[in-house]
């Protein structure tokens, strides 16, 4: 979990340019740090890759904040 | 009655120099850009590359510029633009603050767009699947986006457009914008043309037309316009950005005026894909039209910037253009192709030359045409060999003409009575 939420912060960090403090766990992804609609599409392309799996889109529109990307990350891990 | 159009600030990114200081002090000093290709390995592929040479922009850094975060999203032929254009702004000591933004347009051209982000996402595509195509490629490959772009990042709202006429785009565009003002659509227009196609596919494609010299030993003597040793164009990229603005709103403003722009002319030549009309009956054309919507006489003419791309056809015909629009008086003013060492940039050619006209009047010198060293006798004008001169620049004239058979031709002049 802390790994995952590392590695995810990195990403943010550098797509969106945002300080790495700013990465917390309840920081909206579009009001927080923002990021427009193609922000997401780009960011979920780079996670995709990063932890080698695959986003469904509908589980994609439900991703807000980055602890639902960290959550979403954690519990594919889990059942694979 | 037409507004008059001055021309009150100049940016350039080319491959001899990043800013305008550095690519006029390059052009005087007769410095090519040319070099060995470093965009890309020309043999890491199945055959070889016929050219291997080309006019590269060194050491360019966006970050001055661009916010990190908004580079990544830009074709690199968008970053050389937005360069430019912020350059450019700065150079005209136009407060972005205190101006009606309403009243300032941008039209910016590009001859292909963003043919590096087509071709990694087309990788992409093939390798990978279309999931993997990046949300950002479109706006990043699209040419009208360094239009787009600049009035995002500047906040100008005024008209905004952009020409895609080959490598006529940025004359093609600039007199457009020109146009705007004259009619008084817009107070301020940022106008010129950008291009970054040093890419694999392009290089491909130019090759397979053999567009390009293969004087891959010599890069610094391969673009020689006008010399009867000539086999091609020599490609560069870059951007040149302009700000024009009405007379009167330079004045209202105390803006330094660096030359008036004065006439624009386009023609088509209904002939070929990208062979020149016989005897540059096209370019002649635009010239004369130019000359007309300026209200000038032929031999009010000092200084020609050529289109002169260092092709056979293009240099022998656009020579015949020239005696053709001017007659007698072609053998006295001064042609040079700064092409020579700048190499051909393609849709920006017309910007970074349109800022050598307003400079050569500026400063009253003519930059040389380099490498010319055997005369052809189909050219036989005074080309301005290898030496730039000290000369009395009233007026000048700069031609684009571009695949497609689309001339392009725009007139500036000194300030005078104002």
């Amino acid at each position: 979990m802390a790994d995952t939420l590392e590695r995810v912060t990195q990403i943010i960090v550098e797509r969106l340019d945002v300080e790495a403090d700013e990465v917390t766990l309840e920081a909206g992804i579009k009001e927080d740090l923002g990021a427009d609609s193609l922000d997401v599409v780009d960011l979920i392309m780079e996670l995709e890759d990063e932890f080698n799996l695959t986003i469904e889109e509908e589980d994609a529109e439900k991703i807000n904040t980055v602890g639902d990307i960290v959550n979403y990350i954690s519990g594919v891990n889990k059942v694979s | 009655m037409l507004n008059r159009v001055v021309v009150t600030g100049l940016g350039v990114v080319s491959p001899i120099g990043n800013d305008l200081s550095t690519f006029w002090d390059s052009l005087l000093a007769g410095k090519s850009g040319a070099g060995p290709l470093t965009r890309f390995d020309p043999d890491s592929f199945p055959t070889p590359f016929t050219t291997r040479i080309a006019a590269e922009v060194k050491d360019f850094d966006p970050l001055p510029y661009i916010d990190k975060k908004e580079v990544r999203k830009m074709d690199i032929f968008i970053q050389y633009a937005v360069a430019a254009a912020k350059m450019a702004i700065a150079d005209a000591k136009l407060d972005m603050e205190k101006e009606d933004l309403d009243e300032v347009g941008v039209y910016i051209g590009s001859g292909i767009g963003g043919m590096n982000t087509i071709e990694t996402n087309a990788r992409l595509l093939h390798e990978r699947g279309p999931k993997r195509v990046s949300p950002f490629f479109i706006p990043m490959l699209i040419a009208n986006m360094a239009s787009g772009q600049v009035s995002i990042l500047t906040g100008a709202k005024g008209p905004n457009s952009a020409s895609v006429t080959a490598c006529a785009s940025g004359t093609h565009s600039i007199g457009e914008a020109f146009r705007i003002l004259q009619r008084g659509e817009a107070s301020v227009m940022i106008t010129g043309g950008t291009e970054a196609t040093i890419t694999p596919l392009s290089f491909a494609g130019f090759c397979s037309a053999h567009a390009m010299s293969t004087r891959n030993d010599d890069p610094g003597r391969a673009s020689r316009p006008f010399d009867k040793e000539r086999d091609g164009f020599v490609m560069g990229e870059g951007s040149g950005i302009l700000v024009l603005e009405t007379l009167e709103h330079a004045l209202a403003r105390g803006a330094n005026i660096i030359a008036e722009m004065v006439g624009y002319g386009m023609t088509a030549d209904a002939h070929h894909l990208t062979a020149p009309a016989p005897e540059g009956e096209g370019a002649r054309r635009s010239m004369i039209r130019a000359l007309k919507d300026a209200d000038l006489e032929p031999t009010e003419v000092n200084y020609i910037n050529a289109h002169g791309t260092s092709t056979d056809l293009n240099d022998k015909f656009e020579t015949m253009a020239i005696k053709g629009a001017f007659g007698n008086h072609a053998y006295k003013l001064a042609v040079s192709s700064t092409k020579s060492m700048t190499g051909h940039l393609l849709g920006a050619a017309g910007g970074i030359e349109a800022i050598v006209l307003a400079k050569s009047i500026q400063d009253q010198v003519i930059p040389a045409t380099i490498n010319y060293e055997y005369p052809d006798p189909e050219c036989d004008l005074d080309y301005v060999p290898n030496e730039a001169r000290k000369a009395n620049v009233r007026v000048a004239l700069s031609n684009s003409l571009g695949f497609g058979g689309h001339n392009a031709t725009i007139i500036m002049k000194a300030v005078e009575e104002v």
